[in-house]
């Protein structure tokens, strides 16, 4: 167990797992729902200040696991409550924090009906986010990852649009199919580490090739589907369009970096040949969504829809970063990640606003209301610029270093970055979608509907909004304290690689002298 | 640390927040743009002492990642569109306030709001220290012009504005952002050259890819108006005239054959474009855009368009100055960006004050005109000369040392060019000032209601005027910055 870091003393992520639950369980005995509301508000937010100490705590030197905790969970199987956080998973951790006050804050007028269990959804939503990203035990992960499923599902399907039902089915029919070869995997993880489902010392060991071709691919359907890669990404345009506000922004932020997440934490370290062997395809997958996610968003005229898209052609970057398997090309990736989650949720949220005051997700429906929300399309502007890679925007610097890893990997592979060339219609068409969206909003045409009567963002929504737009010009101009803190991990974990692949190299020669 | 330059930056900025939360009364707002353009034109006046000796004045603002940042510097080749764009604001905000309120205009904070924050990005693309910094602030005038084109609000307004809008983040996406990541990749930084013959690639960099990026520096900044991706210019023309007097004759446009030339200079270098052999053929593709839009300005009625036509011909003259490569060449490319900035603002701000007086927008309209509006046309005359390049107007030097740079570079062709657009441009302009002057007034409609434009359109006519004859006659001041540039 040496990659553990044990950090002695508080259980800050036990903590942070709990809390929300702990939150719910209570919400459960709470009949006045404006007290539900405050108490989880308070609930999110203590977890959310309590994360930050994530950061003052963290060693940024090591890509060691840390604030490891470990308890025995289910000793027959050797099943363990291991969890612990490294560079890769830290931002998403606090990604997740600091985001759900803001899903609640969204919420606040938004949910009507049912307003104690929606609560305890999105509290119950937390825990199993925050389980996922710090879980060291395959089974403790595959478990949590089951989990988000449920509170998600009735997300959708009880506070949902009118095809709800639909959506809900759709997008748990998906994912659970996606997993299940996940669990497969895992078993046969388990029987080849002597009955361990300890993460760690998974990753970096000789498996057969075809194997590990095999693993690769069970892992590439679970994550590609959850990340969604085209063409997985059917239930994504369905399950936004119909989640309410809240929904469509765990969704966007959170969930959908459990795949890419999932990629680094699992694909790379235990299948390193595979990734090698099966990786180009996967890239030219993530140009065809890239491309695919632009045009189609370009087509919408449903904001939800549009943004969804948006998203696919968004997370095409991610997965385009992490398989360059450079160190831009990781950095950038994981930085994305982080960038989609504030600026996607932002726009979310931002329909939400629209739609509260409208009753219709229909673009039609809001063209024009610039001159009667003046500070409502400030926002909105910005996050617009920040979705299509605005310079001094956080959305930029990602792209920047995902692009810069794609040509050092067409220049390092043979001379000419065609692959790199092939992504930037995607950035052209992100500018093309944001701003036609844009134009329509604040401007519209000559034949606007009446918007007169709309009123503009109230303090509560511009307290939602304004923390966002913090982050949107922090990465955006200063995103090294960012990258600080994921910058040993990504490093070490391409030495592992090259260190792997040597090793495999020297062996191969051996096998040929021999 | 040089807190003069921040400073510089900030005043269009501030003077923006002033104008949108002083919108209600026009009297404070439109004080408001007075004071922060006459601040700027001080403030950038200030630094011409230090950088005439020779000084380079940086202020970094922001890292992003090792290698590229937000920084400020000004150097000769800043100062030259620093002293342009900051001077011209001035004058034109004195020109719009009598122009929008002449007509009566809609939605006149945010007209202001936006034409300082247009401002704010062309001093930024001025004083930009590296490629990124540069790109970011280009991006900014993208942007912020898009409601100037749009002002209207009809559908007119709104083709012209989406045309506008879609030419340049397009060719801006497709074009910069793919030629400044790799310029990353080969080099590790962003940042210009301090000179301009070294350039920024290493030994040993691929031939091919350099001059693809070359390729796509070109065409990436489309406000240069080089053809195939010009057509946005003469869209634009749907803005009120303010805007096209201000932006698409001098903010807009300088921002974009700035760009172009700064890069050919501080990126790639003259001994990289000689290696490669990039100068001449250069010369030659804008040369094609230079004589064709003077063709098609010939065969445009709407004063407006014509004018767009011959900015895009006069643009192509700067790229084609500097891709000569020679000293001389340069230089008359360089001292266009000032030449033509004034004279063809003069152009503009007359086109606008024959608007507001008469309601004309063609030039089969102008007919006899002139003696009702002496000084409006009289300067629109001299400033025409200036296009044509006659002595002793700004145009003259111009042309003078392209005429020189391209004897020098041996390319009989590109002297060929200049001759040749010379006499086009003396074919689209002159019928304009002899039918103001000399044409007959239609029969059956009589001259009542028209006068000379208002005093506070015409003195900033006449101001623009005077300059434009001033550096014709005195051009060594703006002269010593374009030498300071070829060292």
């Amino acid at each position: 167990m040496d990659q553990l870091l044990i950090n002695s003393g508080f259980p800050l992520l036990s903590v942070l797992i709990f809390l929300p639950l702990a939150g719910a369980l209570v919400l459960l005995f709470v009949k006045n729902e404006s007290l539900c509301r405050y108490l989880a508000l308070a609930a999110t937010g203590v977890v959310g200040l309590l994360s930050l100490r994530l950061v003052t705590g963290f060693d940024t030197t090591t890509d060691k696991f840390q604030f490891v905790e470990h308890h025995s969970w289910i000793e027959t199987f050797n099943i363990n409550y291991t969890i612990g956080v490294d560079g890769i998973s830290i931002l998403l951790i606090l990604l997740t924090t600091i985001i759900m006050p803001f899903c609640v804050l969204a919420s606040w007028s938004y949910i009507k009906t049912r307003v104690q269990a929606f609560m305890v959804c999105l509290l119950i939503m937390e825990t199993a986010m925050i389980g996922v990203f710090v879980a060291l035990d395959f089974v403790l992960f595959y478990v949590l990852w089951e989990a988000m499923l449920i509170p998600m599902y009735l997300l959708i399907g009880i506070w949902g649009g009118p095809r709800k039902i639909y959506a809900s089915i759709k997008f748990f029919l998906y994912t659970l199919a996606g997993s299940i070869l996940l669990l497969v995997g895992i078993i046969w993880l388990y029987t080849t580490n002597n009955y361990s489902f300890f993460i760690p010392d998974m990753m970096w060991q000789d498996y057969p090739l075809t194997a590990q071709v095999y693993l690769f691919l069970a892992f590439f359907l679970a994550f590609a589907i959850k990340v969604p890669m085209f063409p997985f990404h059917t239930w994504l345009p369905a399950a936004h369009v119909e989640a309410p506000t809240a929904g469509s922004v765990i969704l966007a932020s959170i969930l959908l970096k459990m795949g890419t997440y999932g990629f680094l934490r699992f694909a790379l370290p235990i299948t390193p040949e595979a990734t090698l062997l099966l990786g180009p395809y996967v890239l030219w997958l993530s140009i065809a969504g890239i491309i695919y996610g632009g045009f189609t968003a370009l087509a919408q005229s449903d904001m939800k829809k549009l943004i969804a898209y948006s998203s696919v052609g968004h997370m095409g970057f991610v997965t385009l970063g992490i398989f360059v398997l450079n160190v831009d090309g990781l950095e950038g990736a994981i930085l994305q990640m982080v960038n989609h989650g504030i600026t996607t949720g932002a726009l979310f949220l931002c329909v939400g606003m629209i739609y509260e005051r409208t009753h219709s997700r229909e673009l039609r429906s809001a063209t024009g209301v610039g001159k009667y929300m003046p500070i409502y399309i400030t926002f909105l502007a910005f996050f617009c610029l920040s979705s299509f890679g605005f310079p001094g925007t956080n959305s930029f610097v990602g792209e920047f270093m995902i692009l810069a890893g794609a040509f050092q990997f067409g220049i390092a592979n043979g001379g000419f970055p065609y692959l790199a060339l092939a992504a930037i219609p995607g950035a052209v068409l992100a500018a093309a979608y944001m701003l036609r969206m844009l134009q329509k909003i604040v401007w519209g045409g000559t034949d606007n509907p009446d918007q007169s009567w709309i009123t503009d963002l109230n303090s509560r929504e511009i307290v939602t909004l304004a923390p966002f737009l913090f982050f949107v010009f922090w990465i955006g101009l200063g995103p090294q304290p960012f990258l600080d803190l994921i910058h040993t991990s990504v490093t070490q974990l391409l030495h592992h690689f090259d260190a792997h692949q040597a090793q495999q190299a020297v062996a191969a020669a051996g096998a040929i002298v021999h | 640390m040089d807190y003069k330059l921040l400073i510089a930056l900030l005043i269009p900025l501030i003077g923006t927040l002033g104008v949108m939360f002083k919108g209600d009364n026009e009297n404070i707002r439109e004080g408001i743009s007075s004071v922060s353009s006459i601040l700027l034109l001080l403030v950038v006046g200030s630094m011409i002492p230090a950088v005439l000796q020779g000084k380079t004045l940086v202020f970094p603002m922001f890292t992003i990642l090792p290698g590229v940042s937000v920084t400020l510097r000004a150097d000769s080749m800043s100062m030259i569109f620093a002293i342009v764009a900051s001077s011209l604001w001035t004058i034109a905000v004195f020109y719009s306030m009598g122009y929008m309120r002449g007509l009566k205009e809609h939605a006149q904070t945010r007209f202001n709001a936006c034409f300082a924050l247009s401002i704010f990005g062309a001093i930024g693309v001025a004083f930009s220290d590296n490629l990124f910094t540069m790109y970011l602030f280009y991006e900014i005038v993208s942007v912020c012009t898009y409601p100037l084109v749009a002002h209207h609000q009809d559908a007119e307004g709104y083709n012209g504005a989406r045309k506008y809008i879609i030419y340049l983040t397009t060719t801006a996406k497709a074009f910069l952002l793919p030629a400044m990541i790799l310029i990353y990749v080969l080099t590790g930084t962003l940042d210009f050259a301090s000179n301009i013959h070294d350039g920024v690639f290493p030994e040993g960099v691929s031939g091919t890819l350099v001059i693809m990026l070359y390729i796509f520096c070109i065409f990436g900044f489309a406000k240069n108006g080089v053809m195939p991706f010009h057509h946005w210019l003469p869209g634009a023309m749907v803005a009120p005239t303010p805007v096209s007097a201000l932006l698409h004759a001098v903010a807009v446009v300088k921002v974009g054959v700035f760009c172009t030339t700064r890069v050919m200079l501080y990126t790639f270098g003259t001994d990289t474009m000689h290696a490669l052999n990039l100068g001449i053929p250069t010369a030659y593709f804008v040369g094609f855009t230079v004589i064709v839009a003077s063709i098609i300005a010939l065969s445009k009625d709407n004063l407006k368009a014509r004018l767009a036509y011959s900015t895009v011909s006069q643009l192509s003259y700067i790229i084609m100055g500097v891709a000569l490569l020679t000293d001389p060449g340069i230089q008359g490319g360089l001292i266009h960006i000032v030449n033509h900035a004034f004279s063809k603002i003069t152009l503009f701000f007359c086109a606008g004050a024959i608007y507001v007086a008469s309601h004309k927008k063609y030039i089969s309209e102008l007919d006899g005109l002139g003696k009702t509006m002496p000084f409006t046309f009289g300067a629109f005359a001299i400033a025409s000369l200036s296009m044509i390049g006659a002595p002793p107007v700004a145009g003259f030097i111009t042309k003078w040392n392209l005429l020189i740079g391209s004897v020098e570079a041996h390319q009989l062709g590109i002297l060929l060019i200049l001759i040749a657009s010379t006499l086009l441009n003396a074919a689209y302009f002159a019928p304009i000032t002899y039918r103001a002057f000399f044409g007959k007034r239609p029969v059956g409609e009589p001259f009542t209601g028209i006068k000379e434009a208002p005093l506070s359109m015409l003195i900033p006519i006449l101001i623009a005027c005077t300059i434009s004859v001033l550096i014709g006659i005195f051009p060594d001041f703006m002269l010593q910055f374009v030498k300071a540039v070829t060292g």
